[in-house]
């Protein structure tokens, strides 16, 4: 048949199947054995022009209902925020995303290099020695960590807090399932991390403490303290962290984090209802040859030219095999080269001044959610996340504000039983002050 | 002008230059030590790059010129599928209605992507044979991990919870043994026969009463089909065992076995592999599971389900589930990327797809074969695995002849690759490429043969023509360093 992606015609066929000596393709399946043969064509949907296809996603896409013909506030992990047009100009360059792992460096120096500067912003952003190449997102990458702990120090324990973002927390407990290991919650308390209750669950099986900085809800946790205690029973602190939020705040790397993860998509990576992310994995020199996922290194070729290579290869899967504590294979890299391109756009200042911008715009709701008499719970530092009490079930008020044209924020109560009736309102650079104050004033007339 | 070295980017920096354009501030300004903890706002500035718009275009610019993709050029990367990566399904992955949608938004307001990704379901279940399917692994891996716990919760939920071996052939992908070990199990290696098969002896021998699956790739990284596979399927079954489909080669069998009907109770997909994710340098990835009946129960949370009017949700109400697998629901931007190429090619497409790949490697196998040794010599299906050792006794390595197709444009094959064959090189030519390009690099292979017993050095020298020759690796592994470091001037 013929097809735009299929070049093959039928004076072709016919040489082909002279040199291989058989009279049709149908031969070359002779070896599948005949009660396994799958006969006739698959049950699925005939072909599409490509005007006719593009015209019915088109539609099925309009169905949604998009942050372009919607003001969003809903964040839980992922923020509608600034992306520099220059990023999807990059990785639009099909010598980046129509490549493989780069296997052969001498042809592969681009990806290389890209991934090389990737490695050194991450390290830069979260104050550690070292990044990885990417991790699949976020919350896999956290998961990692906590298996690379307890593999490390040979405990079967991690404490998670209550306060990281539960989907994480939900895939945390099913690697460390994989790997019998057991994983305690440290419950909150006034939405950060409840340190005495961490003192009293911190034992001599500890691997590790993981939390998240700053929290699901926005808050700034004390990892100071929270990593001195972790290190006092010689566990490993683990912290997630939003890599925005870095631009102004004290990097993990400089108040004791051991392994530092989280997902670079406030870089230049659209939500995409729920992926692909880009997944990153920090940590000290210490760390550095238990690693999972992928490492570029820098070295010279035969004339001393300088370049890059995927270096301790022996940490990973493929050689390790049997003994491995991490499978992963493939990373983010596309995305990675994307959140590359952003952090460079934004540069030393820009990130800052877009960290800054966020705080300075959840102040401001948090402010106009007060003045309008609205409780929000938690006090205390924010970034892009507050919580807001309602008198209504959030669901309800977030119907109310679609019809216009508002993406509501996260309802609580779908994950906390004990803040049902409280929306997690995330605010980022891109929303303006008028949008704000609208959403303030609507949530308030359904509030009432 | 390639063959300059190419600055990092911090190199290009300059103090005072960005490339940046952030939205106008509209709300009154704090400083930010009133507002954060004491000991938590940043002293020192990350040390990222300031440099202006042009300067990121033409750094990023200069760095794909020194990448090669399937746009560049062929990409016989055996076990890759480095097919054609379609330019439809960029344009649609960058709808706004899919591209800025976000996960936790009102089922109601999402309803065209839950429908996309429920009818590509739809059509994964039909291809493969299987009963339901998952799309939230984000890669094979990752899909090879989440159905290995899956048949461990089976078993456990059967009060088998002692099964703690997975059989594993000597020709497996690396990920499968590492996939076991992650998801709780030990692996025991099964050999291969003279015909490159699974021994079947062999196979009865390490199976028992703690056998919890076996895990198969068909065709096997040789490019064999394992024509036994409905006797090696009632063996493990006779013991109580599951059989996992690890479907990296997928593009083999379309339209002629679905592993459903193999009798395997599992199998992972690379959709950036057969549908065309595309590879992006090394990720993302999509890696789906589809399972038969009995492990349904078992599926990762949430589950995407279909209304009776006709609307879709997740049902996160699955008391057995293994829970989640990752945040969300998987890769969408590389699930929608797979259904177009589905609804792309159809039921004809897909089938022509399998017989062109298939027809395209016997081709290429039967030029090459005077020339290189070929352990295994029966029909191939996608993929097939020469051997290097005639060209070693020469002093020529695969590797060498790896290198040495660089300098011709190409990217090389997969080499040393599976571990049971000495010298290997494993090319997967895939339907998209046409005859002139296989006939021409057969010409540059029977020429790097013949370079080879009249030239060595050539060979074994090579590349000559890239911005860089052979790279240090020893260097970079015994004293790594991994990120650039300011020299204070």
């Amino acid at each position: 048949m013929a097809h735009r992606y299929l070049p093959m015609t039928e004076t072709d066929q016919k040489e082909m199947l002279e040199t291989i000596g058989v009279q049709s393709v149908d031969e070359l399946f002779s070896d599948i054995p005949e009660k396994v043969r799958f006969k006739g064509l698959y049950n699925i949907p005939e072909a599409k022009s490509e005007s006719a296809l593009l015209k019915e996603l088109k539609a099925l896409a309009s169905k949604n209902s998009d942050t372009d013909s919607h003001v969003s506030f809903l964040g839980a992990g992922i923020y509608n925020h600034y992306k520099p047009i220059i990023v999807d100009h990059v990785i639009s360059r099909s010598e980046f995303y129509t490549a493989y792992t780069p296997y052969q460096p001498e042809i592969s120096q681009g990806e290389l290099q890209a991934i090389f500067e990737f490695q050194t912003m991450i390290a830069e952003l979260t104050g550690m020695d070292l990044a990885n190449s990417s991790m699949y997102d976020g919350g896999t990458s956290l998961a990692e960590a906590g298996m690379l702990a307890a593999g490390h120090t040979r405990r079967k324990k991690i404490l998670v807090s209550d306060c990281i973002h539960p989907e994480y927390r939900d895939v945390v407990a099913t690697y460390a399932y994989g790997q019998s290991i057991e994983v305690v919650t440290v419950p909150s308390k006034d939405g950060v991390t409840d340190i005495e209750a961490l003192k009293s669950l911190l034992d001599d099986q500890t691997a590790a403490v993981l939390v998240q900085y700053p929290n699901f809800f926005g808050q700034v946790e004390d990892i100071k303290t929270i990593g001195e205690l972790t290190h006092d029973a010689k566990g490993l602190f683990i912290v997630s962290s939003n890599p925005l939020a870095l631009g102004v705040l004290t990097p993990p790397g400089k108040l004791g984090a051991d392994i530092v993860t989280g997902d670079a998509q406030p870089f230049g990576i659209p939500e995409s209802f729920g992926g692909p992310y880009c997944g990153y994995f920090a940590t000290t020199t210490k760390l550095m040859r238990k690693v999972p996922g992928r490492l570029v290194g820098e070295t010279v070729d035969h004339e001393g030219r300088r370049g890059y290579v995927l270096t301790l290869q022996a940490r990973e899967q493929h050689i390790r095999r049997e003994k491995a504590t991490s499978n992963i294979c493939s990373n983010q890299a596309l995305l990675a080269l994307a959140a590359s391109v952003a952090m460079t756009a934004l540069g030393k200042q820009g990130v800052q001044e877009m960290a800054k911008q966020n705080i300075v715009k959840t102040r401001f709701a948090k402010n106009a959610f007060e003045a309008a008499g609205f409780v929000v719970p938690f006090q205390g530092a924010h970034f892009n996340e507050i919580v807001v009490k309602t008198n209504k079930p959030v669901s309800e008020i977030n119907n109310k504000l679609l019809e216009k044209g508002i993406i509501g924020g996260f309802d609580l109560g779908r994950v906390y039983p004990e803040l049902v009736n409280h929306a997690l309102i995330a605010v980022t650079e891109l929303r303006s002050k008028e949008e704000i104050e609208t959403l303030v004033a609507e949530m308030g007339a359904y509030n009432a | 002008m390639l063959n300059e070295n190419q600055s990092l980017i911090f190199e290009l920096s300059k103090e005072g230059r960005v490339g940046y354009s952030l939205p106008e501030i509209d709300v009154p300004d704090f400083d930010l030590a009133e507002l954060l903890p004491e000991g938590y706002v940043r002293k020192e500035a990350a040390e990222l790059p300031e440099v202006s718009e042009l300067d990121i275009m033409r750094h990023y610019t200069a760095l794909s010129r020194r990448n090669h993709g399937v746009d560049s050029g062929f990409y016989p990367l055996g076990s890759c599928t480095m097919k054609y990566n379609p330019k439809i399904n960029e344009n649609v992955a960058r709808l706004s209605g899919f591209a800025n949608i976000h996960p936790l938004q009102d089922e109601s307001t999402v309803q065209g992507a839950m429908e996309l990704l429920y009818e590509l379901q739809t059509s994964l279940v039909e291809i493969t044979g299987m009963d339901e399917v998952t799309l939230q692994p984000a890669a094979g891996a990752h899909g090879e991990w989440t159905a290995l716990m899956m048949i461990r919760a089976f078993h456990e939920a059967n009060g088998e919870g002692h099964r703690n071996k997975v059989i594993v052939p000597d020709s497996a992908h690396g990920t499968n043994p590492a996939s076991a070990a992650v998801a709780g199990f030990e692996t025991i290696t099964v050999k291969s026969n003279e015909d490159g098969l699974v021994d079947l002896d062999d196979l009865r021998r390490v199976v028992g009463e703690d056998t919890a699956a076996l895990m198969l790739t068909n065709p096997n990284t040789l490019g064999l089909f394992e024509e036994n596979i409905l006797e090696m399927a009632e063996i493990i079954h006779s013991v109580g065992g599951k059989v996992y489909y690890d479907g990296a080669n997928l593009n083999a069998v379309m339209s002629k076995a679905r592993p459903g009907d193999m009798g395997f109770d599992c199998v992972h997909l690379n959709l950036h592999k057969t549908f065309t994710g595309p590879h992006g340098g090394g990720g993302p990835g999509s890696g789906p599971v589809g399972v038969k009946a009995d492990l349904i129960p078992f599926l990762p949370k949430p589950v995407l389900v279909k209304n009776e009017d006709g609307s879709f949700h997740f049902d996160y109400n699955r008391p057995q589930s293994i829970g989640r697998v990752k945040p969300y629901y998987g890769n969408f931007g590389i699930n929608v990327r797979a259904y177009t190429y589905i609804r792309s090619m159809g039921p004809d497409g897909l089938k022509a797809v399998t017989e062109y790949a298939v027809l395209n490697a016997n081709y290429m196998m039967r030029r090459l074969e005077p020339y290189f040794d070929l352990p295994y010599n029966r029909h191939c299906k996608h993929e097939f695995v020469l051997s290097g050792r005639r060209q070693k006794k020469l002093g020529v390595r695969t590797l060498d002849i790896a290198k040495r197709l660089l300098d011709f444009g190409y990217h090389p094959p997969t080499i040393y690759f599976p571990l049971n064959v000495e010298e290997g090189m494993m090319i997967e030519p895939t339907e998209t490429e046409s005859k002139e390009t296989l006939d021409a690099f057969c010409d540059v292979m029977i020429q790097i043969a013949k370079e080879t017993e009249e030239n060595p050095t050539i060979v074994q020298e090579a590349p000559h023509t890239t911005v860089v020759s052979r790279l240090d690796e020893t260097r970079a592994a015994r004293s790594p360093v991994l990120r650039y470091t300011k020299v204070e001037a």
